[in-house]
């Protein structure tokens, strides 16, 4: 069958099952957005490419398919080096189809040209420049194979324009052939058997989840090892939803703005293990301080990740999912004085419950309203964490809660309570202010019988808010909650603490702009809550509207941090609690 | 990280500490050989691996292999510098690297080829000449006031070779890079 490149990579996509891409037109990319009118897939016309990347993440981070974004060359390849980043560090498996300029051109500083395959050799898998029309089956399935297995991660497909309008004869990609390539399959039974024994053995054992937990698909398997073992678990902002917060053993989040429990879980056990997640900075605080007198095991696909940072006493390569399930069976296997016993960690978990007694997650409330009385005209201040209880209330216990990054962000993942795997879309490692807005666009798309939530902040919201364009347009019917302090409120909460309160270059004005005006130009319902009892009515109103998106501005007290916290750079023992909880004993 | 180390920036080509050292063999290097795919751009993946990891290299030797398929990458890394397994279990990340090893320089053995133009007008050129015989360095070009040798052997011969051209006055120089290969067992 004669075809040109870009029906060639087209028709690959299809056979991939792609059924979505987020994208832009532009010159280099002109071939491919021709055959797109006959194909299958639907094209969502985003404003700015950054857009794109972000959709396809939040698209790909909720349905644990990859998520697929077509750029043009030059500036359209440029705007997408951040989401790739993001999705680099929080392992999202995306496919990114770039143009580029005709093979003679490269390298002559052509209109549109950037070297893109250099520039994101370093925030991908790996990336592709396809040089002949013939390849674009192979390197398309290469692609999606690198993408979505092992780690996940984005890759990167470069197109040029004169390889999109070649003619070539379409031909089946062949079995994967990359003899550099090879994920781990499944784990050394010896080193099952030791974590094991460390775990059996334990008297304060915490399994520290991850996002490897998640993408393995591995829920099921640790909510086997938490019956059989009883041991607690943690899970980190990228693991949120990977072991229900309902449960009583689920400590919660740990790290820097982690709750009290699962940071002092952790510093306190003699048995860690850490499935799928990574050890990072804003985890292990001072990593020579954390978790001194625990043992390790670390259970990670990404063989780079053992030791990087701690040296675990057993190592596991391995798919989580793989993993747990080998770790269930050996236990299972177990009798007598070796079986599993969770009343022998009974004395753990009374502790543990008497440190979530002591130390919950708090904040000022200051809910009595007088009546007609609002933040606005001198009344009670509107606290975040009470937005937060109240949509959380209110929405169906399987929303998709995507967010941006900062304060907003911690609050969300405290104060929300995740019991289902991929209900949790957000910016963990790259910390990508203006995620939520377009990575919502993308979960809704790929969960259209979710309903999908997006907090944001003001300034997070100001960065990507044209995407809502793209959603009122394709009617995606996302909703977004501003939480508007009119400030970089993270950055704010850095000088407040750190910087004697010398603000600088925070403030943004809540009313500049006018975040109603501007939802409603963008085809959305704006509403605006400056108080605690208008709340609940308009999160209320906003579900019950399916045909556009919603944006509530929610005027929020400026001056609230979000506790407890671990400054920077210090031990996990020297969290700071709220300022209600300092003194208490612990 | 060594002071050159700290100085050049992560990722950088820095001078390999002790090279002027004779005698006693200074082992804070590993040579780390990898096998990779021929293609267009897989040194600067490996180079940019290096360069965002913030590991140095203190030299990189590049070929074809006996495979046309297939390039040996020979790098020697500075392992105070950086953590070897972690070095290497990033390397073996890359899509392009088929194959990684890595060795230590009691395990290995270890060669590299140096061309240098020294002085040699009529008084010196016959000690010259001579030196060179002396290493097994052959004669590869002969100018008015001027020899260019070339040496090829263990790397520590050639910081030794280096050493006793100096004081004639060396013009220009130029190495390889150490390339590597594992000692072979003796046992049957």
């Amino acid at each position: 069958m004669e075809l040109t490149g870009a029906q060639s990579l087209i028709k690959s996509l299809e056979q991939q099952g792609v059924e979505v891409v987020f994208g832009l037109p532009g010159g280099a990319i002109l071939p491919v957005y021709d055959p797109i009118i006959d194909s299958s897939i639907r094209h969502i016309l985003v404003r700015h490419e950054q857009g794109a990347g972000h959709a396809a993440e939040g698209y790909a981070q909720a349905t644990g398919r990859p998520g697929v974004a077509i750029v043009t060359s030059g500036p359209g390849a440029t705007n997408v080096v951040t989401p790739l980043a993001n999705a680099y560090m929080d392992s999202t498996p995306l496919v990114v189809v770039t143009g580029q300029v005709a093979r003679s051109a490269i390298g002559s500083d052509a209109f549109q040209e950037v070297d893109i395959t250099g520039i994101t050799a370093g925030v991908t898998k790996h990336n592709w420049l396809v040089t002949d029309a013939a390849d674009i089956p192979r390197v398309v399935a290469e692609a999606f194979h690198v993408a979505t297995t092992g780690r996940p991660g984005p890759v990167l497909i470069d197109f040029p324009k004169d390889v999109a309008n070649a003619t070539t004869t379409w031909h089946e990609p062949g079995p994967i052939d990359l003899p550099g390539y090879s994920p781990p399959s499944t784990p050394d039974p010896a080193a099952i058997a030791a974590a094991a024994d460390l775990l059996l053995a334990a008297e304060r054992p915490v399994l520290y989840v991850g996002g490897g937990v998640l993408k393995a698909g591995a829920s099921a398997a640790l909510a086997e090892l938490v019956e059989l073992t009883g041991a607690p678990v943690v899970t980190t902002l990228m693991a949120r939803g990977a072991f229900p917060d309902s449960d009583p053993r689920c400590l919660g989040m740990p790290g820097m703005h982690g709750n009290y429990t699962a940071v002092t879980a952790m510093q306190r056990s003699d048995v860690l293990v850490a499935l799928g997640s990574r050890f990072d900075d804003r985890v292990t605080g001072k990593v020579d301080a954390f978790a001194p007198g625990a043992k390790v095991v670390h259970v990670d696909v990404d063989r780079a990740e053992i030791g990087k940072v701690r040296r675990p006493d057993v190592a596991v390569v391995a798919d989580c999912r793989a993993a747990i399930e080998a770790l269930v069976a050996v236990i299972r296997g177990r009798s007598g004085a070796d079986a599993a016993d969770p009343r022998r960690i009974a004395p753990w978990i009374a502790l543990l419950n008497e440190w979530r007694h002591r130390f919950p997650l708090v904040y000022d409330a200051a809910l009595e309203v007088p009546a007609g009385g609002s933040s606005l005209d001198g009344g009670p201040a509107l606290k975040p964490q009470f937005v937060l209880e109240q949509l959380r209330d209110a929405t169906p216990d399987d929303t998709v809660l995507v967010s941006g990054v900062g304060q907003h962000q911690m609050w969300a993942t405290q104060f929300w309570a995740f019991d289902h795997p991929r209900t949790w879309v957000n910016s963990g490692g790259l910390g990508t202010m203006g995620f939520a807005v377009p990575a919502a666009i993308g979960a809704k798309v790929g969960r259209p019988d979710r309903m999908v939530w997006a907090v944001d902040g003001d300034g997070c919201f100001q960065m990507t808010a044209q995407e809502l364009v793209t959603a009122s347009a394709e009617r995606i019917p996302v909703k977004i909650a501003i939480l508007n302090n009119a400030y970089l409120g993270m950055v704010r909460q850095w000088q407040h603490m750190f910087y004697e309160e010398r603000y600088s270059e925070v403030y943004l004005s809540p009313d500049l702009p006018d975040y109603v005006m501007w939802a409603e130009a963008m085809g959305c319902v704006g509403l605006r809550v400056t108080s605690p009892d208008e709340v609940r009515p308009a999160i209320d109103k906003a579900n019950e509207i399916d045909d556009r998106p919603v944006v509530i501005d929610f005027r929020t007290d400026s001056m609230e941090q979000v506790y407890p916290m671990v400054p920077s750079g210090a031990s996990n023992d020297d969290i700071v609690v709220h300022p209600s909880q300092q003194g208490l004993p612990r | 990280m060594s002071a050159q180390g700290a100085s050049a920036g992560p990722g950088r080509v820095v001078p390999m500490p002790g090279s002027d050292a004779r005698g006693g063999r200074r082992l804070r290097h590993h040579v780390v050989t990898l096998l990779v795919e021929n293609k267009a751009g897989v040194l600067v993946r490996v180079a940019g691996l290096f360069a965002r990891r913030g590991f140095n290299i203190f030299s990189l030797a590049v070929a074809p292999t006996h495979d046309p398929r297939f390039s040996r990458i020979s790098i020697v890394v500075d392992v105070e510098s950086a953590p070897l397994q972690q070095v290497v279990d990033q390397l073996d990340k890359l899509v392009n690297v088929v194959e990684i090893g890595e060795l230590h320089p009691l395990a290995a053995r270890e060669a590299e080829l140096l061309l240098v133009t020294v002085s040699a007008d009529a008084v010196s050129r016959s000690q010259v000449i001579q030196l060179a015989e002396v290493f097994g360095a052959k004669v590869v070009d002969v100018g008015a006031d001027a020899l260019t040798l070339r040496f090829a052997s263990a790397p520590e011969a050639l910081d030794d070779f280096e050493e006793v051209m100096r004081p004639y006055g060396i013009r220009e120089l130029q190495r390889t890079g150490r390339i590597a290969l594992p000692k072979l067992s003796r046992e049957a």
